[in-house]
């Protein structure tokens, strides 16, 4: 059997649409694709979400579409990939709703 | 417990892949990880249905982690090395719950599962078996592990340490940042009577309102408790199972 509450809560496929019971109104998504100076997708980076302050607040792994994405609050995030493409830092002010952000390594 | 006596590196552990009397086991808190690719000879425990009983929504008991060890060839000898996705989230839980159990030698991969793939260091995805073993467990170990009354006597006179990130333990976040804020996974009253919901509403003192969404409604998730007030860090611990819905055990009484 497996736990019907569990599942839900595993590091979700970042590749999968957003839940039809998400509440945009509510959510602050920060989503969006690393990427390579080539522009080349980047899968399987590490994208972390720092706070207003720097500190670590979650991270993910990109799907083989290279997407990543977060559930935040409005206000200022930094977003920074780790790849063995290299590594970038993106800065973004996030409001409800979906932001969409690329990040670029090198 | 110290850096030399809890971690090993990626080198160590590389040179040590085929080493005799230690096993790899990967722990993520995205369950499929381990099968896209995981270190040579690795075996994987899945944090829900190997490590969490289905009914009682607690940690298993002594004679199911014997069953699970002794089924995934791991013996009483053997040195454990643990290593998982999300910077050893799930695997630093595993490595507590070796712990609990009196297993002697136990260890995490400095870095985990990033680490070792940033290094581009191998993984595969070849099926691994190992020999069945007799494993045995000691009593849980109830020294590192807080259960509800003990927090509730603890605030205020034991220092709580919430290891959440500062979003959430400011109440900016109400769930870690790779989980929908205001998810709504099950039915807001009347939970199925087989699920232990009561008690754990009770210990949410330091959350903002009742909810089933799995994130929010585990008992504060990652805090920890020392022992006496001189004890501080990593004296005595509940250990922080991220996302995990039913860790709400300690707060059964069992």
């Amino acid at each position: 059997m497996t736990a019907p509450t569990a599942a839900g809560c595993a590091a979700p496929d970042q590749a999968a649409p957003l839940p039809a019971s998400l509440d945009l109104e509510k959510e602050t998504v920060i989503t969006g694709q690393v990427l390579a100076e080539s522009g080349e997708i980047v899968p399987g980076a590490y994208v972390r979400l720092l706070d207003s302050t720097g500190e670590f607040t979650a991270e993910v792994v990109t799907s083989p579409a290279g997407q990543f994405r977060f559930f935040a609050a409005p206000g200022s995030w930094t977003l920074r990939a780790l790849s063995r493409h290299g590594n970038g830092d993106t800065a973004v002010t996030a409001a409800r709703g979906i932001n969409e952000v690329a990040v670029t390594v090198a | 417990m110290s850096r030399d006596t809890a971690l090993v590196s990626a080198e160590w552990a590389e040179k040590n892949i085929d080493a005799p009397g230690v096993v790899f086991v990967e722990v993520d808190e995205d369950t499929s990880a381990y099968d896209t690719g995981h270190l040579a000879g690795a075996i994987k425990l899945d944090w829900k249905t190997d490590l969490q009983d289905p009914v009682r929504r607690d940690f298993v008991n002594k004679s199911q982690f014997e069953a699970l060890l002794s089924e995934r060839g791991i013996s009483n000898d053997d040195v454990v090395v643990l290593y998982g996705g999300n910077n050893n989230w799930f695997a630093a839980y595993a490595y507590w719950y070796f712990t609990l159990y009196g297993h002697r030698n136990v260890k995490l991969i400095d870095g985990g599962r990033k680490k070792w793939e940033l290094d581009g260091r191998p993984l595969v995805t070849d099926a691994v078996s190992r020999p069945a073993t007799r494993y045995v467990a000691q009593e849980q170990d109830r020294s590192i592990r807080a259960f509800r009354d003990e927090v509730v006597a603890a605030i205020g006179i034991k220092n709580l340490v919430d290891v959440r990130s500062p979003d959430e333990y400011g109440g900016r976040l109400l769930a870690p940042a790779h989980l929908p804020q205001e998810q709504h996974s099950g039915p807001a009253t009347s939970p199925p009577r087989s699920t232990f919901r009561g008690p754990r509403r009770r210990t949410r003192t330091a959350r903002s309102s009742p909810t089933t969404s799995c994130a929010r409604s585990t008992p504060p998730p990652g805090w920890t408790t020392a022992r006496t007030p001189s004890r501080t860090a990593g004296s005595v611990s509940a250990p922080r199972t991220p996302g995990s819905c039913s860790r709400n055990c300690s707060a059964t009484g069992t």
